[in-house]
């Protein structure tokens, strides 16, 4: 028997549309790393505690478009709590004390998020809110559960759907630093804290707006991942999935996480299948993903788009 | 000074012991180790909250069992290996009175302490599920798994199947998928499901979603791939509505997806939406208000405002079933005991009635648990009992499931080789000396 090129070619088209999943979780890190040099351990329970506020909130008959606002609402809340009462006491300490508020931050979340909601799992069918069927080419719902073959290829639509939206969050996301004067700003503080409060930016605001807007991109990686998986605790572990998309990307770029995630979702897809057969073993996707960030990091240790870091001795 | 700390030490410790609670007599005292948060906490409030409906239901309808009032404590283990074995020894006994059994609920609490239940005379309760060689009463003989094991559970499974194409001939040239969770658990049917199709005539594959099974697509494009006849899903958590929805993403129909005991509860099908319509799983305990002693719970208790759940939909739920079924099958072991020690048994005697328990449709009636509770018959060399399901098909419109099946009997021949080899294997490894169900000294007065 041949290659089977078809189940290759779905292979590939799966894994990267996972990859755009994990792309997301990873620029949330990025956002942070990029302002204030934090590594956000709490990203996944962000993610959690967003995704959960907004399901509740429906479960409970609130109208989407109100659910909605109020869970962004949420996190903007959240984020400026988390610059008040942890970012800026612990403003001069160094980076490692900064990384251990965040793993206590993302324990205090999950456990919170249990206090206010619970830890059952809960379903997302995006469907029973929006009807996007302006999307679809073919006039049908594009949340249906159903997939498009073309050429005997299985290509899902929520992974297409998905994909648009992460595409059009990178687009705004880089309009955002590149063109406004607030994305100038954030960009600033990240270059330099000092020169950034020597020349007016007030850097308080500026880590709030970012914790804010990263609760925001966390609520939609929450909401597309929650169609996918459920909202459950589990929902903290796509943080491991986004850890080797960001030692491959780099943690300072944007790009980085997108062109990371593609690589894992490609790659872990790759080696559970052919590496997995070969080596009569299964699901070994959940490291294999680690081993090939490894790889990445003996040749480019700042990753493929991060910045080198070059210090005087 | 070190007159007056002695004095005073003195003086604390007489005061402690002169306040220190003991049960009163008429009482026994069963722990209570559950997980009311965590990832898990949906099994555990179901489970939990059941067993206590029932008991509650018994104290005041029975005045508890047997004459005895029963009395519980709990203790959270949050599903965690670790916290349920400090629960076991924090809890094996409360105010003097030693623990009659203990049931945790948990393949890996159940597993560690099956030695340890042994060493304090202290039955150790897996319902439904556990090291299915501790069916060999003989070798495990303060282990018990009322119900169904493993081994049924997957030839039940395939039975199904069977009927589902119209007779198990037709099974010859079928494809069946064994889509697992990467765990003991889930490895554990493996073999015996390559052994099932041997038998059949089938061709089977074994596929490995590794833990939580947030991510399936690389399984699901394989599956896809083998085009299989039938997926048997052996989940876990959020595993199950992940595996039913890349399922129907992938094109797969969702009837073919039958789930195991695992699969099977309200809170794995009700996060896949609409993809669940129709999706089939086995239970050893319909859902819904299907016996007396249910309705008998929700009139005495949740309609006059008592009741462990706090959401009552919840009610005729799943795991919450499983509770009172669980709860069905403790207390007929301690009235077993009762019947043949007196009303003051111990936990020994206890291990003793769980050994022969003989719920037939005549006692189930006479509990008011027929239709919830499988015929369950223990002996010496059979510590499961049941070894029969029924199948269940969800109905999505309705957000309810309905009951597709019969009771359908495991293939108990086919199981015990294996069984055997496990238990001859624990004998070797383990230094276990077997009992010799044979000798009526050794089989019906060990330890009591």
């Amino acid at each position: 028997m041949g290659f089977d090129w078809v189940f290759f070619t779905e292979l590939i088209v799966g894994g990267l549309m996972s990859g755009v999943m994990y792309s997301l979780v990873a620029i949330g890190f990025v956002l942070i790393y990029k302002s204030s040099g934090i590594f956000n351990f709490a990203q996944g329970t962000m993610l959690l505690f967003a995704a959960l506020t907004f399901v509740k909130l429906t479960e409970g008959g609130v109208n989407f478009w109100v659910a909605l606002p109020v869970s962004m609402g949420t996190m903007v809340v959240f984020g400026i709590l988390v610059e008040r009462f942890m970012m800026r006491p612990l403003a001069n300490q160094s980076l490692l004390s900064l990384f251990m508020a965040t793993v206590g931050l993302a324990i205090l979340i999950e456990g919170l998020a249990q206090y206010m909601w619970d830890s059952a799992i809960h379903g997302l069918q995006l469907a029973d809110f929006l009807d996007l069927a302006l999307l679809d080419p073919v006039n049908m719902t594009i949340f249906v559960v159903d997939y498009i073959e073309w050429l005997d290829i299985l290509i899902s639509k929520f992974d297409i759907f998905a994909t648009i939206v992460a595409g059009t969050m990178i687009l705004i996301l880089a309009v955002f630093f590149q063109k406004t004067r607030t994305g100038m700003s954030l960009r600033a503080v990240s270059d330099d804290h000092l020169a950034a409060m020597a020349v007016g930016i007030p850097l308080s605001r500026v880590w709030a707006l970012v914790w804010a807007v990263t609760g925001i991109i966390a609520l939609i990686a929450g909401l597309l991942w929650a169609e996918r998986v459920s909202v459950s605790f589990t929902l903290v572990e796509a943080v491991l999935k986004a850890l080797p998309v960001i030692l491959i990307g780099g943690l300072t770029s944007i790009p980085g996480a997108i062109v990371g995630g593609l690589i894992i979702g490609v790659g872990e897809k790759l080696g559970e299948i052919y590496l997995g057969d070969l080596i009569g073993v299964q699901g070994i996707e959940t490291w294999f993903s680690y081993f090939i960030a490894l790889v990445f990091l003996l040749f480019r240790p700042s990753g493929l788009f991060g910045l080198k870091t070059i210090e005087r001795v | 000074m070190k007159t007056k700390l002695w004095i005073t030490g003195l003086a604390m410790a007489t005061a402690m012991s002169a306040t220190a609670p003991v049960m009163a007599e008429g009482e026994v005292y069963i722990p209570m180790p559950v997980y009311r948060v965590g990832p898990y906490a949906t099994g555990g409030t179901g489970y939990f909250g059941g067993i206590i409906d029932y008991y509650t239901l018994m104290n005041m309808t029975e005045g508890g069992v047997g004459g005895m009032k029963i009395i519980w404590n709990e203790c959270e283990t949050n599903y965690n290996d670790q916290k349920g074995v400090e629960c076991y020894h924090r809890q094996k006994e409360f105010q003097g009175k030693q623990a009659l059994f203990f049931d945790p609920l948990s393949v890996g609490i159940s597993t560690s302490l099956v030695a340890q239940g042994r060493k304090d005379k202290i039955a150790i309760i897996a319902v439904n599920h556990g090291r299915t060689e501790g069916q060999r009463g003989d070798v495990f003989p303060y282990y018990f798994m009322p119900g169904i094991n493993t081994y049924d559970e997957h030839s039940i499974i395939t039975a199904y199947i069977g009927e589902l194409e119209g007779g198990m001939e037709n099974l010859a040239g079928k494809k069946i998928v064994l889509l697992f969770h990467g765990s003991t658990y889930g490895r554990e049917a493996v073999e015996f499901t390559h052994m099932l199709c041997e038998k059949h005539n089938c061709s089977s594959e074994a596929i490995e979603v590794p833990h939580p099974g947030n991510e399936q697509t690389s399984q699901w494009l394989k599956i896809r791939r083998s085009k299989p006849d039938y997926v048997v899903l052996r989940g876990w958590g959020v595993m199950n509505p992940v595996a039913m929805q890349t399922g129907v993403r992938m094109g797969f129909p969702i009837s073919n997806l039958i789930g195991n005991i695992w699969s099977n509860d309200d809170g794995d099908v009700k996060p896949a939406g609409s993809s669940a319509n129709g999706y089939q799983a086995i239970t050893t305990h319909p859902t819904g208000r299907v016996a007396k002693v249910i309705d008998e719970i929700v009139a005495k208790l949740y309609d006059q405002g008592q009741g462990d759940l706090e959401d009552k939909s919840r009610i005729g739920s799943n795991y919450w079933n499983l509770g009172v079924m669980a709860g069905v099958i403790h207390l007929e072991a301690v009235r077993v005991a009762q019947a043949r020690f007196g009303a003051d048994v111990n936990s020994a005697q206890v291990r003793w009635g769980f050994e022969n328990l003989n719920l037939d449709t005549a006692r189930l009636t006479e509990l008011g648990a027929n239709g919830l509770v499988p015929e369950i018959k223990t002996n010496c060399m059979d510590h499961v009992g049941g070894h029969q399901a029924k199948f269940m098909r969800w109905v999505y419109a309705e957000t309810k499931w309905e009951v597709a099946s019969d009771w359908i009997d495991g293939d108990v021949e086919l199981s015990q080789a294996i069984i055997d080899a496990k238990a001859e294997n624990a004998i070797e490894n383990e230094g276990i000396t077997p009992r010799d169900c044979n000798d009526p000294a050794q089989r019906d007065d060990f330890d009591v």
